[in-house]
C-alpha cells in the first residue's frame, strides 16, 4: 500500500491520500473536467463537492467511474477545488450531492468512454458497436483484440462525443451498490493532513478572532489591546466583514460582522494573548434570555392566531365532534454544529489577488461574498477545499473564511485563522429552539378525524404543512408563528425536521395508543387512506413507499413479539426524497434505561456504496439520539450559557447502543437523500421507547440524563 | 522561550517553546506533526490523544516542560506504513465519517490493546469514552477494535 504521489491536475495542496500502489504515466490526457487518463490506465477522477464526512469523495466518483466502465484498483480520486466552468452545485447541504449530480455524473462517465470507444474503433480498424469494455480494457471479441483506456486516451481526447449515449442499465453495475472504502480512510488512519486546520504554508501566521460575549452586544472600544508585545505576537486589528454598502447573501449569517484579530507565530502564543486582552463590549440590542423565549412561545402558541399555511375540510367542526381529543406541545432547544473540527481557514490576499484553502460547505457561495468584501473579482480569487472535519450545516456559513481572508488583507500576510472551540460554540449559527402543540380528534371508532398543528420557533416554525399526515386526515390544519431573535441561526442536520419528525412521531404514538391500536398498525392505516383516497393535492410524500419502509422494519424487528425486559419505540418519517422507519429497543440496566438495538428500514432507492451508506444511517442515528437526550444551548443576558464539551454534552460510546442493523429497500429508484434522513425520526423511536420502559411520556428536549428519566 | 530535546516516535527533536506550551501545539506547530488534533483543549473530547510511554495521554494538558525523556509516540510514529493492526482494523471496517477524530480513537484503542490483549465490551466502551466522535461511528470503533485484537 502506498499513497498517491502522482498529479495530473493543478498541484493540489493538500494530498489525496489513496490505497492503491499506482505507478505514475508518463503522460495525462485530460477528458472532461472530472476525468484524465495515464498512458499507463491510471484515471484520476475529480470529486467535484465538499467532503464532510458524508463520503461524497468516494460515492460521487464511483458514479463516474461506473459509466467510464474503469478499473477502480486504478482510480485516484483528488479533490476539486471550486471550478464553476466544469462543475455543477459545488454544495454539501440538503443531501443533494448524489441525487441532484446522479445524471450528469453518470453522463460524464458515459461521454469519455464513449471517445474511448470511438479511438479504438478507429485504432483496431472495426465498428464500433462490437466493442465492449470492461475494468479500463476495450475488447473486440471476434477479432480477439483488446486495448487499455491508457493507450488511446490521447486520440480520444480529440474526438466529439456521439449524439446518443447509453447509460447502463443498473443491474449491470459493477462498482455502484458494490461496498467501495472511503477513499480517504488510508491517510485518516495514518494521521495524514488531511483537514483544514492540518495546512501549513510558507510564511504563514496563526490568527485567531475575539467576539462579543453575548448576542446583542458590539465592540465599544480597543484603545490598548496590551498584548502587542507579547511574545509571537504580530498583529491586533479590527475587521468588519460586512462593510458598508455591501448585501450578504444568505450564506453570511453572522452575529458580529465586527471582530477583533490576533495574529502571530503560533497557536498557542495567539491563544494566550487571546486571553490576555482587554476590550470594552456595549450593549446593541435586545439581550435575550431562553427562559423568556420559553414563555414567549408558550404564550403565542396559547394566545395569537398562526399564519394559516394549509386547510383541509373543516377541523373546528371535527374536532367539536371528536369522540376523544389528544392535545401535546413539543419543545426543543437551540443546538450547535459542534463540528469537531473548529471552524478555521487558510488565506493569502495580496492586492489583486486571493488564495483561499479550508473546509467550506458552499464554496460557490463564498467567492461571491468574497468579490463584494475584497473588493477584488471572481476570476483572481481561488478557492480550493480540505476535508473537512463534520458539517452538519455548520460550514455553510462562511464568515470565518471571509474574516480569514480580510486579515489576511489587512496584516499583508498569509494567514490560517483558527476558531477556539470555545469561539466556535459561542459564536453558532444554532438550530433554532422549537415549541409545537399537535392536536388530534378521534371518533368512536378510535379513527383519526381532525389533525391540528401549531407550530412556532425562534426564530421559524419547524413545520412542513404537506408532510404526513397531511393527506391522510379528512380535516386538517397547519397555523404558524414567526418570533424573531438576534441569535444567529442556520441550517442544522436535517432541518425542522430534526425537530418536528420527534414530535411528530412522538404524537402518533399517543395518538395510537389512545385510538387503542398497535402504533405501526396505526400508522399504516394512516397511509392506506393516503393511498386509496388522498385529501388535497400538495401532498409531499410518496404513502406507498412510505409504508414500505414501515413493514420492512416491522417484519426484520420481528414488532409484536414482546421480550420480557425490552421496550419497544417505533417511528418513520421522510425528507430528503427518502423514507426511512426505526424501531428502537431499550433495557433497564442497573436501574438505567439503555439504548440496546436499532432497526433500521431505509428507501433511499439505489444504494450507491452500501458501507458508506449503512455509515451515514448509524450515524445519523447515534447523533440523533445524542441530542434528543443530552444537547442544549441556553442563554442569559444574550450570552452563550455552554462553551466546550465540559457544559454542552454529546453522546459517547458508553451511551451508543450495542447494535444497529440497517435495512434498504431494492427498488432500482434513482438514488435520493442519505446523509440527514435517519436523524429525525429516531428521537421519537426513543421517547416512545422510554415511555414503555418507565412509563412516562417526553415532550422536551433533551430528555434528561439517564437518572432523571426515571424521576 | 526554552529549549527541549524530546523523544518523538523514536527520534530526537530539538525545539524552542514557552514552557507552558502544551505538547498539542508542539507537535502540531513546531513539529508539523497534524495527526494529531485540536477538538476541544480542555481533554473532553480526545481527539489530541498520544502515547506517553505507551499510556494514552490528552495532549493539550501535557506542557512541554513535563515531558523529559518520556517516550512519545504520535498516530505518525504508530507504524512507519499504516500497518498496525489497529489501523488495518480501521481502514477494514471503514471506520470514519469525517474522520476529524479517527487519530485519537485509535491512539486510545491501541493504548487499550496493549494493556489489554482481549478486552470485553463493557471495557472498550469504558476505554473510549474519553473519545467524541460527532458523526458517530461508536459501533464501528468497538467492531474494528474486536478486529484488532484478533489480529493483533
Amino acid at each position: 500500500m502506498g499513497f498517491n504521489f502522482v498529479s495530473c491536475q493543478e498541484e493540489s495542496k493538500i494530498p489525496d491520500f489513496i490505497a492503491p500502489n499506482l505507478s505514475e504515466p508518463s503522460q495525462w490526457t485530460t477528458l472532461n473536467g472530472f476525468l484524465s487518463i495515464g498512458d499507463n490506465g491510471v484515471v484520476t477522477i475529480m470529486s467535484p463537492n465538499p467532503e464532510i464526512g458524508q463520503n461524497v469523495k468516494t460515492s460521487m466518483p464511483m458514479i463516474v467511474a461506473e459509466e467510464l466502465d474503469a478499473d477502480w484498483d486504478q482510480v485516484i480520486v483528488k479533490q476539486a477545488g471550486l471550478d464553476t466552468e466544469n462543475f455543477e452545485r459545488q454544495i454539501a447541504g440538503g443531501s443533494q450531492s448524489i441525487r441532484h449530480g446522479w445524471n450528469n455524473l453518470r453522463k460524464t462517465g458515459a461521454t469519455a468512454r464513449n471517445l474511448l470507444l470511438q479511438a479504438a474503433a478507429a485504432e483496431l480498424e472495426v465498428p464500433i458497436e462490437e466493442l465492449t469494455t470492461s475494468k479500463g480494457v476495450i475488447y473486440h471479441k471476434s477479432s480477439d483484440q483488446s486495448i487499455g483506456y491508457g493507450d488511446v486516451a490521447s486520440k480520444a481526447a480529440e474526438l466529439s462525443p456521439s449524439e446518443d449515449i447509453k447509460l447502463k442499465d443498473p443491474k449491470d453495475f459493477t462498482i455502484i451498490s458494490h461496498s467501495t472504502r472511503n477513499v480517504d480512510g488510508f491517510g485518516i488512519a495514518q494521521g495524514k493532513p488531511l483537514f483544514g486546520l492540518d495546512v501549513n504554508m510558507p510564511g504563514m501566521k496563526i490568527a485567531m478572532i475575539v467576539h462579543p460575549p453575548a448576542f446583542g452586544m458590539k465592540l465599544k472600544s480597543m484603545d490598548d489591546p496590551g498584548i502587542k508585545s507579547m511574545s509571537g505576537i504580530t498583529d491586533v486589528i479590527k475587521i468588519n466583514v460586512e462593510p458598508e454598502g455591501w448585501n450578504p447573501q444568505w450564506s453570511d449569517v453572522n452575529a458580529y460582522p465586527e471582530l477583533i484579530a490576533i495574529v502571530g507565530n503560533s497557536t498557542w502564543e495567539v491563544m494566550k494573548a487571546k486571553k490576555a486582552l482587554e476590550v470594552d463590549w456595549e450593549t446593541d440590542t435586545a439581550l435575550e434570555n431562553s427562559a423568556d423565549h420559553e414563555t414567549t412561545m408558550t404564550r403565542l402558541l396559547a394566545e395569537q392566531a398562526g399564519e394559516l399555511a394549509r386547510k383541509d375540510g373543516d377541523p373546528d367542526k371535527a374536532f367539536a365532534d371528536a369522540v376523544t381529543i389528544v392535545e401535546k406541545t413539543y419543545t426543543a432547544p437551540f443546538l450547535a454544529h459542534n463540528t469537531l473540527e473548529p471552524m478555521n481557514f487558510y488565506a493569502n490576499v495580496t492586492a489583486d489577488k486571493a488564495e483561499l484553502l479550508g473546509p467550506i460547505q458552499t464554496p460557490m457561495f463564498l467567492e461571491g461574498t468574497l468579490e463584494g468584501v475584497l473588493g477584488i473579482p471572481k476570476e483572481n480569487i481561488s478557492i480550493m477545499m480540505t476535508r473537512m472535519g463534520g458539517g452538519f450545516g455548520r460550514r455553510l456559513y462562511g464568515h470565518f473564511a471571509t474574516e480569514a481572508a480580510l486579515i489576511s488583507q489587512a496584516v499583508q500576510k498569509p494567514v490560517k485563522l483558527v476558531y477556539t472551540r470555545e469561539d466556535d460554540m459561542t459564536q453558532g449559527t444554532y438550530r433554532p429552539a422549537y415549541k409545537v402543540t399537535y392536536k388530534a380528534g378521534l371518533d368512536q371508532d378510535g379513527q383519526l378525524m381532525a389533525f391540528a398543528i401549531k407550530g412556532s420557533g425562534i426564530p421559524g416554525s419547524p413545520v412542513f404543512e404537506n408532510r404526513f399526515p397531511a393527506g391522510a386526515v379528512d380535516h386538517y390544519e397547519v397555523q404558524n408563528i414567526q418570533i424573531d431573535t438576534n441569535i444567529s441561526t442556520g441550517a442544522w442536520r436535517a432541518p425542522r425536521s430534526n425537530f418536528i419528525a420527534t414530535a411528530e412521531q412522538s404524537f402518533l404514538d399517543e395518538v395510537a395508543e389512545a385510538a387503542g391500536k398497535d402504533p405501526i398498525d396505526f400508522r399504516l392505516s394512516l397511509f392506506d387512506k393516503a393511498i386509496k383516497a388522498p385529501v388535497g393535492k400538495d401532498n409531499d410524500y410518496d404513502a406507498e413507499r412510505y409504508a414500505g419502509v414501515l413493514k420492512l422494519v416491522k417484519e426484520k424487528a420481528n414488532w409484536g413479539t414482546e421480550t420480557s425486559g425490552v421496550h419497544r419505540g417505533v417511528s418513520a418519517y421522510y425528507c430528503h426524497n427518502s423514507y426511512v422507519a426505526q424501531v428502537l429497543d431499550v433495557e433497564i440496566e442497573d436501574d438505567i434505561p439503555k439504548v440496546k438495538r436499532v432497526y433500521c428500514a431505509v428507501d433511499c432507492g439505489i444504494v450507491v456504496n452500501p458501507i458508506a451508506a449503512k455509515n451515514q444511517i448509524e450515524g445519523g442515528i447515534i447523533d440523533g439520539i445524542g441530542h434528543a437526550m443530552y444537547s442544549a444551548m441556553t442563554f442569559k443576558d444574550g450570552a452563550p450559557q455552554q462553551s466546550n464539551f465540559d457544559n454542552y454534552r454529546l453522546i459517547r460510546q458508553e451511551e451508543a447502543p450495542e447494535s444497529i442493523e440497517v435495512f434498504f429497500v431494492d427498488n432500482g429508484l434513482d438514488p435520493t437523500g442519505l446523509g440527514e434522513p435517519s436523524l429525525p425520526p429516531i428521537g421519537a423511536a426513543l421517547a416512545n421507547a422510554l415511555y414503555k420502559a418507565v412509563g412516562k411520556r417526553f415532550y422536551q428536549q433533551p430528555f434528561g440524563n439517564e437518572n432523571d428519566l426515571l424521576g | 522561550m526554552a529549549t527541549y530535546k524530546l523523544n518523538i516516535n523514536g527520534q530526537s527533536k530539538e525545539i524552542e517553546v514557552a514552557e507552558d506550551t502544551p505538547m498539542l501545539w508542539v507537535l502540531r506547530d513546531s513539529l508539523q506533526l497534524v495527526g494529531t488534533k485540536y477538538g476541544c483543549g480542555i481533554a473532553q473530547c480526545g481527539a489530541c490523544t498520544i502515547h506517553v510511554d505507551g499510556k494514552a495521554v490528552r495532549s493539550c494538558q501535557l506542557r512541554v516542560s513535563q515531558v523529559g525523556e518520556k517516550k512519545i509516540t504520535t498516530i505518525e510514529g504508530l507504524s512507519e506504513d499504516g500497518s498496525h493492526p489497529v489501523q488495518q482494523a480501521w481502514i477494514e471496517h471503514d471506520v470514519p465519517q469525517c474522520g476529524y477524530c479517527q487519530a485519537g480513537q485509535i491512539m486510545t484503542a491501541s493504548a487499550l490493546l496493549s494493556e489489554n490483549k482481549n478486552p470485553s465490551d463493557t471495557e472498550i466502551k469504558q476505554a473510549m469514552n474519553g473519545n467524541i466522535c460527532r458523526c458517530g461511528t461508536y459501533t464501528r470503533i468497538r467492531a474494528a477494535i474486536k478486529t484488532a485484537a484478533k489480529n493483533a
